[in-house]
Formats: C-alpha cells, sequence, structure tokens
C-alpha cells in the first residue's frame, strides 16, 4: 500500500468510529455497563431491606445450588432453586422441539408458495410476532383458563363435564411458550428453506428415494443452519422468559426470570439476583457462540 | 400422458400442519378482539355488540396516563435510536473493513443477545444508584434504556437499505463538484430515507412493546400501557383489558403494513 492509499484506509476507519460512537456510547451506559454492576452485585452482601450492604462475599453464587441450615451451619441443595432451574431448561428444550415440529412444516409451506402468496403468508406470519408478548400471552390465557374459551365450548358440547385445570401449571407455561415464540422459529426456517434449490428433490426422486429419505437426507442436512438459527432463536427467550411464566404459571410454577425477578422483590437477595442473572446470561452466551460457531463452519464447508 | 398433479416440493401433512398452525396463531388474538366488543363481562355468554368496554378504558384516567407515557417514551426511543443507528450504519457500511468493526457489530447487536430480565435488572440497579446519588427522577430513565434497547431494531433496516443502495449516483455527485455535505444531503440522504423510516417504526414498536424492562425501570406512577396491564392482570379480569389490547393490536399492524410497503423491493 502506498502512503496516501494507507492514510485513506485509516481516515475511513477513524471516521467509521466516530459515526459509531454516539451509538456505542448509550449502550456502554445503558446496555453493556450495568451487567458489569450486576458482576459486582453479585460479590455483595445482601442488605437487611433490599440493595446490598458493601461486604465482599460469595454466598450469591453458592446460593444459587446450595442454602445454609441455620441451625445446623451446613449446607444443603437448595431444592427450589433445582426445581425452578430445571423447569426452566426441560420447559425450555420442549418448546424448542415442538416448534420446530410445528414450525419446519410451517416455513416449507410459506417457502414453496407461489411468489405473490408467498409474501401474504409470511406477513400472516410476522404479526403475531411482533404483536405484544403479554397480548398473546393474555390471550392464551383467556383460552386455557378456568372460564376461558376451551372450557367453555367443551363443557358446552359435554366432552368433560369438569373444567380442565390446565392453568397455572407447566403445561399451561409450555403452551403459553410455543404459542409465543413459534415465529421466532419459523422465519429462520423459512430463509433457510427458500434458498433451498427443489431441483435437488428431483434429484433425489429419480434415483428412487422415499419422501423419508429425502426429508432426512437431503433437506435436513441442507437447511441445518436454520434449524439452528430457529432452535436458539427460541430457547434462548424461553429460558429467560419472564412475562408467559408470571402469567400462565401464576406466580407458584416459576422460571429462572421469576426466580430473579423475586430476587429485587420480596427475597430481598440482590446478590443472589445478581448471580442468577450473569448465570442466564453465562448459559445464553454459550448457547449463541455455539451457534456462531456452526454457522461460520457451515460457511467454510458451504 | 396421464396428467399427475405430483409436485416435488409437496411434502405429505405439512400444508395440513401449516394451516393447523396459522389457525392456532390467530384464533386466541382474534377472539380477544371479537370479546372486546362484547357487552357481556364472561366469556360464556354474547350479550350484544358494544364500543363500552373502548368507552370505559378511554374515560379511565390511568389507562390515559399510560398511554401518553407510552407515546412519549416510545417516540423519543425511536428518534434518538434512529438518529445514532443511522450515524453507526453509515460508519459501518461502504467503507473497507476496518479494526474493531467486529467489535461495533457485537456492541449494538448486544440487546438482542441479552436476556431481557438480565438487562432490566441491571438497570435497576444502575438507575437506582443515579437515583439515591442525585436525586433526579421523570421519564429520563426509561427513554435511555428504551433508546439503547431500540438501537438494533433501528439499526438493521438502515444498514440493509445502505448495503443494496447504488454508489454511482453520489459518485455523479462528487463529480459535479458537489461537497460531501451536499452530496450527502441531497443524494445519500433521500435514498436512504425509507431504510431510516423503517428503522424508526421497528424501534417505535419495540419500545411501545416492552414489558420486562420497563416493568423494573420505572418509578411509580411511570406506567406504560404494557406494564398497566400487567398489572391488571393480577387482579380481577374486566374485557376493558380486552379493549386496550385491540388497540394497541392495532397500532402493531398499521405500523407493520407500512413497513412492509416501504422496504418492499419496487425497484
Amino acid at each position: 500500500m502506498s502512503p496516501a492509499e494507507e492514510n485513506v484506509v485509516r481516515t475511513s476507519a477513524r471516521n467509521g468510529w466516530l459515526l459509531s460512537l454516539p451509538a456505542l456510547v448509550l449502550l456502554a451506559v445503558a446496555a453493556v455497563g450495568p451487567l458489569l454492576i450486576v458482576a459486582i452485585y453479585s460479590f455483595l452482601t445482601p442488605g437487611t431491606h433490599g440493595n446490598v450492604v458493601w461486604d465482599f462475599s460469595t454466598e450469591g453464587w453458592s446460593q444459587i445450588l446450595w442454602s445454609k441450615d441455620i441451625f445446623t451451619d451446613s449446607y444443603v441443595w437448595a431444592d427450589a432453586h433445582l426445581t425452578i432451574l430445571w423447569r426452566s431448561i426441560k420447559l425450555s428444550l420442549m418448546t424448542t422441539i415442538i416448534t420446530f415440529v410445528v414450525g419446519f412444516p410451517t416455513a416449507w409451506f410459506i417457502a414453496t408458495r407461489p411468489p405473490k402468496a408467498r409474501a401474504l403468508w409470511l406477513f400472516l406470519i410476522t404479526i403475531p410476532f411482533w404483536t405484544n408478548i403479554l397480548i398473546r400471552t393474555y390471550a392464551i390465557n383467556e383460552m386455557i383458563r378456568q372460564e376461558g374459551l376451551i372450557n367453555v365450548i367443551l363443557l358446552k358440547i359435554g366432552v368433560i363435564s369438569e373444567p380442565l385445570h390446565i392453568i397455572y401449571t407447566d403445561v399451561a407455561i409450555f403452551i403459553g411458550m410455543t404459542y409465543v415464540y413459534l415465529p421466532l422459529m419459523v422465519l429462520p426456517l423459512f430463509a433457510a428453506i427458500d434458498r433451498f434449490d427443489m431441483r435437488m428433490l428431483e434429484a433425489g426422486y429419480d434415483l428412487y428415494a422415499s419422501r423419508w429419505q429425502i426429508l432426512r437426507r437431503i433437506i435436513l442436512p441442507i437447511v441445518k443452519p436454520g434449524i439452528i438459527a430457529g432452535s436458539i432463536l427460541v430457547f434462548v427467550p424461553s429460558l429467560g422468559a419472564y412475562v408467559t411464566p408470571r402469567i400462565l404459571g401464576g406466580g407458584k410454577q416459576m422460571m429462572i426470570g421469576n426466580l430473579i425477578d423475586m430476587q429485587f422483590g420480596q427475597g430481598k437477595n440482590w446478590p443472589l439476583g445478581a448471580a442468577l442473572s450473569l448465570t442466564l446470561l453465562v448459559i445464553v452466551t454459550v448457547a449463541l457462540l455455539y451457534y456462531v460457531k456452526v454457522a461460520n463452519g457451515e460457511k467454510k464447508n458451504g | 400422458m396421464a396428467k399427475s398433479s405430483f409436485s416435488v416440493s409437496s411434502l405429505p401433512g405439512f400444508a395440513s400442519i401449516a394451516i393447523f398452525a396459522f389457525v392456532v396463531l390467530y384464533l386466541p388474538i382474534l377472539t380477544l378482539v371479537v370479546y372486546s366488543f362484547n357487552s357481556e363481562v364472561t366469556m360464556g355468554l354474547w350479550g350484544e355488540f358494544s364500543l363500552d368496554w373502548y368507552a370505559k378504558a378511554w374515560a379511565n384516567e390511568r389507562v390515559k396516563d399510560a398511554t401518553l407515557n407510552s407515546l412519549i417514551i416510545a417516540s423519543c426511543a425511536a428518534v434518538i435510536s434512529t438518529a445514532v443507528a443511522t450515524m453507526a450504519a453509515l460508519g459501518t457500511t461502504r467503507r473497507r473493513h476496518f479494526k474493531g468493526q467486529t467489535f461495533i457489530y457485537v456492541m449494538i447487536n448486544q440487546p438482542l443477545m441479552v436476556p431481557e430480565i438480565v438487562t432490566a435488572v441491571s438497570l435497576l440497579i444502575l438507575f437506582g444508584m443515579i437515583k439515591q446519588a442525585t436525586g433526579i427522577q421523570g421519564l429520563g430513565y426509561l427513554i435511555l434504556a428504551h433508546s439503547a434497547f431500540c438501537i438494533p431494531f433501528a439499526y438493521l433496516p438502515i444498514r440493509a437499505r445502505l448495503e443494496g443502495m447504488d454508489l454511482t449516483l453520489e459518485t455523479a455527485a462528487a463529480d459535479l463538484y458537489a461537497s460531501p455535505w451536499e452530496t450527502f444531503r441531497r443524494v445519500t440522504l433521500p435514498l436512504m430515507m425509507p431504510g431510516i423510516i423503517a428503522g424508526a417504526m421497528l424501534a417505535f414498536v419495540v419500545s411501545l412493546d416492552d414489558v420486562v424492562i420497563t416493568e423494573f425501570v420505572k418509578s411509580a406512577g411511570q406506567d406504560t400501557l404494557p406494564t398497566y396491564m400487567l398489572g391488571q392482570l393480577r387482579r380481577q379480569l374486566t374485557p376493558e383489558i380486552n379493549a386496550i389490547s385491540a388497540g394497541l393490536l392495532l397500532i402493531t399492524v398499521l405500523m407493520l403494513t407500512a413497513f412492509f410497503l416501504l422496504t418492499r423491493k419496487n425497484d
């Protein structure tokens, strides 16, 4: 590179930074920076009326898994926390699987429509996606609650004599999350299928592959990046869900998000809340890094 | 030759599952909208078509305040986030890859990657400290928080627009002795406009819809429509909530339709 060229490149980089600066400052103040404070808080001692006392302690972290028995001073497993962590992981995985089972055929259906109709179907899937999560959760609540539409109809036509008890159970949260996050699965799957070359299927049929073989051996491997993207997009917000379990779990069936909330409310244990937040953040980051790794690998192979 | 309707791309059962998915996606939302027009309180009874719940919601002072808060916060957040996102998009596209560009991408997309509850808690702590130290109250905190998490939503459509833009017009302007500023104002900015408007609308919708971060950051009396609804959901429900939901839904659908018309590739 000649000195003049080098100069141009340097100016261009400097302008790039300068133009990005206001956004970076805003994000540093109100998005990234506060996470550091959470990290510090996780190593402090809880204050009696909430907030913290500035004394170093690792209790916030150890309390995630163990609680101290006040009489014997020995440590026992924090069963309540483990139940909530397990429920969060279980429900998030179930949500991811079911949204895939329903979302894949849906994305396939949209991608194989004629172009004009495709735009319309795609629009129809984006409307629920952008609809307020609270409204969608509330809409599900109205369906499955004790006097909700499903129970009203089933009772009227005499299928059941007692109302089904779904609301405030794990099943209710699972139904709600599947409903809320389904579009997040469909959209990346659609993007992947849309790029799929349908002539591959012709080749497969010409070589006497069965439909099942075609699905398993041709389609699924090729749309794999879309499957991973969709799974991450569903799994990550499911794991951190707050609104859906709060409304459909009725405050009893908690997930990690609600447990964190509780530490800053009646639990008055901010360090534990901070440690739980960071734990959630680490799990999510690992999932995202895995996705980046797989996505880059695909790019290199493809 | 026998006419065959065999299509390589059709897989058995897929269409039925897809239709089922669409019905399931829309049924609850539509039910909610329909029942917002029901004069009766319970779901089991259909009285008659009425706008009573809308009138009740409209007459409710707390709903009015919450609506006003929502609109103020969403407008400010949309303007601020779109302004900084436009600059950042200009800074990170159409130039040779520079050192730190990946870092900028990660920063800008950070709000999409961190669970909302974690951001909410971190802002609760930070703003709590600031409030205690300075005694400053007000909607500023909510506007700041919303402006930050709206940045990626504003940034992505603007960047997409910039990347698809033709450089030749700007080169032509420069060839005709337009100053860089004139070129930007007369050529680049008008060409970017659809992307900027689309970005601002997404930011507005995202801010308007936010529940979790607002719930943690707000002080007493700073309810937005979603946090007001969240509070109401704990109590005895009336179809007033249906009416508010239907109203919010209408705004979302209108914004989205406009967004799609704006970003549609018609050239």
